[in-house]
């Protein structure tokens, strides 16, 4: 919203103040103001009332005219001129030789064979209005050579306040009321809102007002006919241009000046049309067209302007194309209302339609204003148009007030909120000069809240609290840290094994970290033929290809690493993120934090890759858990998975999640030679799992004999059954150093280390173990290699 | 017949000089002073001559046994010196200038900076909270004080999903949890909240450079007896400068958010220009970064916590917005797009 300082300077005497300080005080104050402040008529000089004392035809061109005019200075002055109103006689604006309008320097110019020593002016080009059909018309009285600055306002400083930052302040979306925010920071009185004395027609007949629903707070009428005048005052237009607002014509102009100088929004009839005004709401939609010439559906929830049963306006949206003012109106009726905030929101966001009227509505205005908004405009109209007639009374019909707010708090309070020393007098005059009514008996306070901030914006203790200190000065304020006493702080198990798995997985297996989205990408999967799973849905989804929440990590990994499949011959992506595995039986959504980790080469063969994801998920729990893990077989269900290879992995008892090589025709899409695995751990379960104490163990002094032994087998685990069936406490260790595959079968080299912490082991007893173990696998058919 | 002395001291100095490793130097070793070389041979012939001719002989013979094995030892320390430098003359210098090419592992840039804001908190003492990131309205609005009419909850905003439930709007969603789980502590025990909770946040929004529909938040509270504004912006300072590792000006300026009051929005001076006005600043000097509050007292009381007793400031920080800023990263996309390219840049924190 743009406001103009001369506008405030209506309401408040800030001469002698610097404007732009103030403006930045009340930036920080009240709201944010953007920051480009526009000087208005900076860059204006040189122009002057002038009379033309003669037009005449100019040979060579149909257009252009050749004036004499006197600007003041004794000779006419020689002028070419091309507007279709310049006439003899008429007083219009007259830039002189040497005047600047903006970025062009008036000099003499040469316009077809003739020299023109200045420029008559529309309004258009001084920036007062949008008005370029020709040149100003000024008043006869005027005396030739007189500054067009000592005759309009056109220096104003004009800033922009963020509508976002007005959001709960209804009563600041007019110049009246930023008048008092600006009277309250320059410490100066605010003066009251010129208006006509309405109760002078108290006796004439009402307008027929019924409200017939109870989003209407309050809706005020009046009816006026007999107005002459079309046109705006020069000032009110400039005003208007300032603030963003074309000008229309004088009624429309009126409704807008009262909009943007009270925040109230009013409407104009045809009287002709709106003979008994109802607001009310329709059972069933209909279509309706706007004074915007649009058709527009309207549904039961939006309340309506009616003239007795027939729509005439969406009720602080838009009027309609009807009811509209025309050429041949004589008598016409004014709105002055308010509705339901929320109600207006709604049908405006349903309409798709939102306007200046709409936006200030839908904040919660003060239905105080409707009636002062009525005396303002009767008042401005009579001044403009004195043969205007009042003819119906002011009809006030309002069946909706808000409840008188009265807050009591004490000096404790404020001083506990604020944590500084704001006195009493401070206090008191603070919020006397906001319009709050204020009593002080020593240090309580009693604080009656205006109409204007009591729709919603003011209503608890802490909110006189901001009242108080935004006009102190948030920059005034004495910083502190707080008194409060010291305790350990336990850091977060889970949080803490996330990070370490975070660590480990960059540092040791120097995987990269990535973010994917909590849906599942359909087009992606589409294009590696994974299946899009049923899950928890969006309900209201822009983008098509957002559609279903994701049920795992990995297939939106598996997307990530598709588009990453030439960044390197060999990587390692991770995620720490979330995913939903359905409803649980509340009806919510299951939600778990997973670890997702894929594994890409192109150079190693998936058995390889696949035993490194092993040892970077064995080397997690051993580091985070002291533990081992084991795996188990689990069967595929889901697209991405091949079905072979794919385990549970076990740590702790626990089933921490699984580890798994991708479906084939998935891997090839992804690349065509690359092996692709994955693994997906639930992070609070891993995080759960009690890490075992580390125990030291005294390193022995007795020598360790170390033997290999080479088994005919397809696979470790029966041999490492056979071994933990021993029970041998000689046995300290024991692991696989090579696999062998050969005409014969697949071969395994076992190491088995054995110790003793007392004594030095003999070969007989080692090779009794040894021996039993050989003869325990030839009984399951697993030969020793010789 | 037995070799002279003189004919033996000349076939030592001539082995000695043929020989061209420190290998061969053993061979003459064996033949001159071996069990059964040149000088075992001569001490052989002692046995026919007299006894005064023995002990000169005897004499002659080791004096040339002594001289021979100095001799050879000599010689071997030569030859392996000379082996040694070849050895080292043998080492190549290794090429520097051929790039080096670390593999090394990566962050997500909103991982280091979550941690390093993190690190700042647990050091005055803030907990570390997690949240889901699927909550019920209750949770993002009802319990945060905005009303049922409030432009927060257009369905264009916020993601709301089929069971009811919605994609959390912003990180507060989990301040109505954090405080039922420390008000005990608070108002049994006395011990001020204090939690920080990072977490990723989602708006029903077209994305573009500078719009995402997921990203990162930072919500932090403190509650206790008689927190104050002053106290708010004593925080908020302190916390940013170490944050941007600077001594950071701050204002507040009214701003309305439902679930504070009074509510700000807090701008830090210009990282860039310091405040003296620049194009990154739109030459205002300061960059709007926060929203902050005092805690709205309907929001401490939907926690159980009773605002007449207690009182609190929250702010929330962009962590996104932080990474773009600290890391200078243009377009807000790449940060989920999981693209290598842009992502494998940040190898870790500090």
């Amino acid at each position: 919203m743009f406001l103009s300082m001369n506008w405030i300077g209506d309401f408040v005497d800030l001469s002698g103040l610097d404007k732009l300080s103030l403006i930045k005080q009340f930036s920080l104050s009240t709201a944010e103001v953007e920051n480009d402040i526009f000087m208005k008529g900076a860059d204006i000089s040189g122009v002057v009332v002038a009379e033309i004392l003669s037009c005449e035809p100019h040979p060579a061109s149909k257009k252009l005219h050749l004036l004499k005019v006197d600007c003041g200075e004794g000779e006419p002055v020689d002028v070419v001129c091309g507007a279709p109103n310049a006439r003899a006689g008429i007083k219009t604006a007259f830039a002189k030789v040497g005047a600047k309008l903006g970025e062009i320097d008036i000099a003499p110019r040469d316009l077809a064979g003739f020299t023109s020593y200045g420029m008559c002016c529309s309004e258009k080009e001084l920036g007062i209005s949008e008005d370029h059909g020709g040149i100003m018309e000024l008043d006869e009285s005027l005396a030739n050579g007189t500054d067009l600055k000592d005759v309009f306002a056109i220096d104003d400083i004009i800033f922009e306040v963020d509508n976002k930052s007005l959001t709960n302040r209804p009563d600041l979306w007019g110049h009246y009321g930023i008048a008092r925010e600006f009277a309250v920071l320059a410490n100066r009185p605010l003066k009251p809102l010129p208006t006509a004395d309405l109760s002078q027609y108290k006796d004439l007949p009402p307008v027929d007002i019924k409200v017939e629903d109870p989003l209407c707070y309050r809706y005020t009428g009046i009816q006026v006919e007999n107005i002459t005048k079309n046109v705006s005052p020069v000032n009110m237009k400039i005003r208007l241009n300032y603030c963003g607002m074309r000008s229309i014509n004088l009624l429309a102009d009126l409704t807008n000046y009262l909009m943007l100088e009270m925040g109230q929004p009013m409407h104009a009839f045809d009287a002709r049309k709106v003979e008994s005004i109802r607001v009310k709401r329709f059972a069933e939609p209909f279509k309706f067209t706007t004074l915007d010439g649009v058709e527009r559906d309207i549904d039961p929830n939006t309340l309506m302007i009616c003239n007795g049963d027939t729509p005439v306006a969406i009720a602080g949206i838009m009027g309609g194309l009807d009811s509209e003012i025309v050429a041949d109106t004589t008598r016409l009726t004014l709105e002055s209302a308010t509705f339901d905030a929320a109600s207006i929101r709604k049908s405006s966001v349903r309409l798709s339609h939102r306007t200046d009227a709409s936006a200030r509505y839908e904040k919660s205005l003060d239905p105080e204003m409707t009636a002062t908004a009525a005396a303002r405009l009767i008042g401005l109209l009579q001044e403009i148009d004195p043969g205007v007639k009042v003819v119906s009374s002011l009809t006030d019909v309002y069946p909706f007030h808000y409840p008188e707010r009265v807050l009591r708090f004490d000096k404790h309070f404020v001083d506990r909120y604020t944590g500084i020393e704001i006195s009493n007098d401070r206090i008191v005059k603070t919020l006397t000069a906001l319009g709050f009514g204020v009593t002080n008996e020593g240090d309580d306070f009693t604080v009656t809240v205006p109409s204007w901030r009591a729709t919603k914006d003011v209503t608890i203790k802490a909110d006189i609290i901001e009242e108080i200190t935004r006009i102190y000065g948030y920059d005034n304020f004495a910083v502190n840290t707080a008194k409060a006493p010291l305790y350990p702080i336990r850091p977060d198990t889970e949080k803490t094994v996330e990070d370490r798995i975070k660590d480990i997985l960059v540092k040791h297996f120097r995987l990269h970290e990535v973010h994917s989205y909590i849906w599942a990408y359909n087009d992606e999967y589409k294009g590696l033929g994974i299946e899009v799973e049923d899950n928890v849905r969006l309900a209201n989804a822009s983008n098509p290809n957002i559609e279903v929440l994701r049920r795992s990590m990995i297939p939106n990994q598996l997307c990530q690493v598709s588009e990453n499949s030439q960044f390197d011959s060999d990587f390692g992506v991770f995620e720490i993120g979330r995913v939903v595995e359905g409803l649980n039986d509340k009806g919510l959504c299951d939600e778990h934090k997973k670890l997702g980790v894929t594994l890409f080469s192109k150079t190693k063969s998936l058995e390889t890759l696949y035993y490194e994801l092993r040892d970077m998920l064995a080397l997690l729990t051993a580091d985070i858990l002291h533990r081992d893990i084991t795996f188990k077989p689990m069967q595929a269900t889901h697209s991405y998975q091949h079905p072979k290879n794919l385990n549970a992995v076990i740590c702790g008892g626990q089933t921490l999640g699984e580890i798994g090589v991708v479906y084939p025709t998935v891997a090839r899409r992804i690349d065509k030679k690359a092996a692709v695995v994955y693994a997906e751990i639930d992070v609070p379960a891993f995080a759960a799992v009690k890490p075992e104490e580390i125990v030291y163990h005294e390193v022995g002094k007795f020598p360790e004999m170390t033997i290999d032994l080479n088994f005919l087998a397809n696979t470790f685990l029966p041999i490492r059954t056979a071994i933990e069936l021993l029970r041998c406490p000689i046995i300290r260790k024991i692991g696989v150093i090579d696999t062998y595959q050969d005409e014969n079968g697949k071969s395994i080299t076992v190491r088995i280390v054995f110790g003793h912490d007392e004594r030095t082991l003999t070969g007989e007893e080692v090779k009794a173990v040894t021996d039993k173990l050989i003869a325990d696998l030839a009984k399951a058919n697993i030969q020793l290699k010789m | 017949m037995a070799k002279t002395i003189e004919e033996l001291r000349a076939e030592l100095e001539k082995a000695l000089s043929e020989i061209t490793g420190a290998a061969d130097v053993e061979k003459v070793n064996i033949a001159f002073l071996g069990k059964k070389g040149y000088v075992t041979d001569m001490m052989k012939t002692m046995k026919d001559l007299s006894a005064e001719e023995k002990k000169t002989f005897g004499q002659v013979v080791n004096t040339f046994k002594q001289e021979a094995t100095k001799r050879i030892s000599e010689r071997m320390e030569q030859l392996k010196a000379k082996e040694l430098e070849a050895e080292i003359n043998a080492v190549p210098e290794f090429d520097l200038s051929i790039p080096a090419e670390p593999a090394k592992g990566s962050y997500h840039p909103i991982t280091l900076v979550q941690r390093e804001c993190e690190k700042i908190f647990k050091s005055m003492g803030f907990t570390v909270e997690d949240y889901s990131e699927i909550v019920t309205d209750y949770e993002c609005f009802e319990s945060l004080n905005i009303p049922k009419d409030h432009p927060a909850r257009d369905m264009q905003d916020t993601y709301y999903l089929d069971n009811g439930q919605l994609l959390k709007t912003q990180t507060s969603a989990a301040q109505n949890a954090i405080y039922g789980k420390y008000k005990d502590a608070l108002e049994k025990e006395g011990k001020p909240i204090k939690a920080i909770f990072p977490g990723r946040c989602f708006r029903n929004e077209a994305t573009d450079a500078c719009h995402e529909n997921t990203f990162f938040q930072m919500e932090g509270v403190m509650v206790d007896k008689d927190i104050s504004i002053s106290n708010l912006i004593f925080f908020m300072k302190t916390m940013l400068s170490e944050v941007f590792k600077k001594d950071i000006k701050v204002r507040l300026r009214p701003g309305f958010f439902p679930f504070v009051e009074p509510g700000f929005e807090l701008d830090i001076s210009c990282l860039i220009c310091g405040g003296t006005g620049c194009p990154s600043c739109k030459h205002s000097g300061w960059l709007e970064l926060c929203p902050c509050g005092m805690i709205h007292p309907e929001v401490l009381k939907a926690g159980g916590i009773d605002p007449e007793v207690y009182t609190g400031f929250a702010f929330g920080l962009g962590l996104t917005r932080l990474a773009m800023m600290k890391y200078g990263v243009k377009d807000i996309r790449d940060l989920n797009s999981g693209n290598l390219k842009c992502l494998s840049q940040f190898p870790d924190d500090e």
